[in-house]
């Protein structure tokens, strides 16, 4: 028998269909199957949404999961509880695991323990080089038939540009974007925050916005050299994002995203010295969270992604400079990026709904029966069912994840999810809904 | 429960005023001996030094004593850190046993921050990383003090390697309170211009010889080589163009007095005839470390 649900009476947002408009939501078989006014399934399970917005699964092509080998952080079952908690219905996780996923047989355990455990979809990520070591081109086809969507080194830069255009050349013919971690290890070498006046003042050494910029600038004339589909991923600096912009208006492939804590937060938010404001890049100045949000903006900022960085207490419990770089950000995503762009009228929910949806499955490209980030009949049945005002207070005790470092801790939103539906079944709900 | 002391940046200038004034309490006036007294008696100074010093520990020790206090020194070679225990449970187990305040040294900035934030003993910072070094501020002002009676209008000349001094920032923070003019000089790639916004008064100059110009003191910096993971520039260039010689001081105030927080490198950062000259205060300083930590530790234990 045929599984229904019928989401019913939502305001219904779907960018890429230029629905928004208050309608039913039919998902049958795990697939959504109609979007209509007053739609009749009998038998469905119905779900009332009435008050709430309905938009497609929402989408995280950046995360951190840590399996296999630091499941003392994370694993992919919890990280895929705490991105359901978070709204979010599909994961792309990066391959700076233990071992790094720099083979088809990682990419394969990945894909077997998230269709096991996890309870949203999960696509692995491979590593551009072997172990992520910037020297030698990882088994790139071999991931990719296993199930790896795109590749990178994150966590590090390919520092090598010739290895980069090989790469790049490779990833072209597979039809999956590199995304790059962009920084230029010499110039942010021992740093640990922007450099800035606040970096000088607080003793810590700094990362210049210009470790960003120089590998952006390298890696765009690659990316015009081979033709490959280039991401940069976390963007945070104001030059970077022009540069971007400057290449898309050359026609080139490239593509860019931000995360939710480089767009809410600046090096003069930083609690000193405490280890949940430590992450990669770092959290810049004023100026440059400025252009990042303009850039989303207008448009040359393509998605959202969270960039979730788990490590477990004991890891980040430690003096600044020794600390670990990264935050988890999955269950506060929709909260800040509501708070930072839609209550202060700078996008549309609609465009916001647009860079966790269709934006970034645009940016990986999936197809067919992977196709995902729209209300389209033959899409995978996932949908994020959130509230763009209600308030709540994000408590890190209560989360998925299994680790604790955020800067978000105690604080307050206005909206955030409420139900999220990974292929027509229902895996999380907010409390009191 | 006592007042931490993590840096100078947070202190006001009556408080700063007010452990300078009691330091004068505590210094020898010419007399062989520091001032016994017996205020402190039954509390304990843990100075727990995860990076090495002498001259720093020694002081606070000695403080510690004069003021009738009992100490018990840990070492980072001979703490639990070594054998990889965390920073925060070493402190802990030491909270555990009462102290009355923790005195603290590390190599890291901000170390001292991070444990206040999760102990409730008071915590005193003996220098942190290259962040501050508050007590050495303090015994600086002291000694400008004590030998120009003013730090009001005074222009001091801090020459070296600013990026990486704890010493220089502290004193920038006390000295700009109060309203001295701050220069501060030094190779470029040790000098960034972000320091010139760390508190009103303050500019920079790459010119030594226009740094010293009619300054009142000139305080000399070592270079932090274990800090620096490329070299600024070759020895002997440094010494040319930075360290401090007898024509430096004949360009200064007739008064100047030169200063050096120590250890001292003769020959890389400052010239033998200037250190062992009547300009130099650079055993006063050491001197009045021990009269400053006895004020810091009474603000910490009895204020």
């Amino acid at each position: 028998m045929v599984k229904k649900l019928l989401i019913r009476n939502g305001r219904v947002i779907c960018p890429a269909s230029g629905i928004d408009s208050v309608a039913d939501v039919l998902i049958e078989d795990g697939r959504v199957a109609a979007v209509g006014e007053q739609l009749s399934a009998p038998g469905a399970e119905t779900l009332d949404a009435a008050g709430l917005v309905v938009a497609p699964g929402f989408i995280d092509i950046h995360v951190h999961l840590r399996e296999p080998g630091f499941t003392h952080a994370e694993t992919i079952a919890t990280g895929s509880r705490a991105a359901a908690a978070g709204g979010f219905t599909t994961v792309c996780c990066m391959p700076n695991t233990n071992p790094v996923n720099d083979s088809a047989t990682v990419t394969a355990y990945i894909v077997e323990k998230a269709r096991r455990e996890a309870v949203v979809h999960v696509f692995p990520i491979g590593a551009i080089t072997r172990g992520s070591e910037g020297e030698e081109l990882a088994a790139i086809g071999s991931m990719v038939a296993a199930g790896a969507v795109a590749i990178s080194d994150d966590g590090r830069p390919v520092m090598n540009a010739r290895v980069m255009r090989r790469a790049m050349e490779t990833a072209r013919v597979l039809d999956i974007p590199v995304i790059q971690h962009c920084e230029d290890l010499h110039l942010s070498a021992g740093g640990d925050m922007h450099e800035c006046a606040d970096s000088v003042r607080l003793g810590l050494r700094g990362i210049p916005a210009a470790a960003e910029d120089v590998m952006v600038a390298r890696d765009l004339l690659l990316a015009e050299l081979t033709g490959a589909r280039y991401h940069v991923a976390h963007i945070s600096t104001k030059n970077a994002v022009a540069m971007v912009a400057w290449a898309r208006r050359q026609g080139l492939p490239v593509t860019c995203e931000a995360t939710p804590h480089h767009i809410a937060l600046d090096t003069g938010q930083m609690r000193p010295y405490d280890s949940n404001f430590k992450m990669k890049p770092p959290l810049r100045g004023p100026e440059h969270v400025e252009a990042v949000i303009q850039g989303i903006v207008s448009g040359a900022v393509d998605c959202l992604a969270t960039d979730h960085a788990p490590h477990a207490g004991d890891d980040k419990m430690q003096e600044f400079e020794r600390c670990p770089f990264g935050i988890i950000g999955l269950e506060t995503a929709l909260g800040v990026a509501l708070e930072v762009l839609v209550h202060s009228g700078r996008i549309s929910l609609n465009r916001l709904v647009a860079l966790f949806t269709s934006e970034p499955a645009r940016v990986i490209g999936w197809k067919g029966d992977q196709a995902r980030g729209a209300l389209k009949p033959g899409y995978s049945g996932d949908v994020t069912i959130f509230h763009p005002e209600y308030p709540w207070t994000y408590d890190v005790k209560n989360s998925f994840s299994k680790s604790s470092n955020t800067p978000f801790n105690g604080r307050t939103f206005r909206g955030g999810p409420i139900v999220t539906i990974v292929s027509g079944e229902i895996v999380w709900k907010a409390p009191g809904f | 429960m006592g007042r931490s002391l993590l840096g100078i940046e947070d202190l006001d200038r009556a408080e700063i005023e007010r452990i300078l004034d009691r330091a004068v309490a505590f210094q020898p006036h010419g007399g062989p001996n520091f001032a016994k007294v017996n205020t402190c008696t039954g509390m304990m100074v843990v100075n727990a030094f995860f990076e090495n010093s002498t001259r720093t520990r020694s002081s606070f020790e000695i403080a510690a004593h004069r003021l009738g206090a009992d100490t018990l020194s840990i070492t980072a070679a001979g703490s639990s850190v070594a054998k990889g225990e965390s920073l925060v449970d070493t402190l802990n187990t030491l909270a555990a046993m009462r102290p009355s305040v923790i005195v603290m040294r590390h190599q890291a900035s901000g170390a001292p921050h991070f444990l206040a934030r999760h102990l409730s003993t008071p915590i005193i910072n003996a220098g942190d990383g290259t962040h501050e070094h508050p007590t050495q501020a303090l015994l600086d002002a002291r000694t400008i003090l004590d030998r120009l009676g003013r730090l009001e209008g005074l222009r001091v000349a801090i020459i070296g390697d600013i990026q990486h001094s704890r010493v220089a920032r502290s004193n920038v923070f006390l000295l700009s309170k109060f309203g001295a003019s701050v220069v501060l000089c030094g190779p470029p790639t040790l000098l960034p211009r972000e320091m010139a916004q760390l508190a009103p008064g303050v500019e920079l100059e790459y010119d030594m010889r226009r740094a010293v110009r009619d300054a009142n003191v000139i305080m000399m910096l070592r270079v932090q080589l274990e800090r620096i993971h490329e070299p600024p520039m070759q020895a002997g260039e440094y010494f040319r163009f930075y360290g401090l010689r007898q024509e430096h001081v004949e360009l200064a105030h007739p008064d100047v007095i030169v200063m050096h927080p120590g250890p001292m490198n003769r020959g890389r950062e400052i010239s033998s005839e200037v250190a062992d000259s009547q300009r130099s205060m650079i055993l006063n300083q050491v001197e009045n470390g021990v009269p400053v930590r006895m004020a810091v530790l009474e603000r910490t234990l009895l204020w």
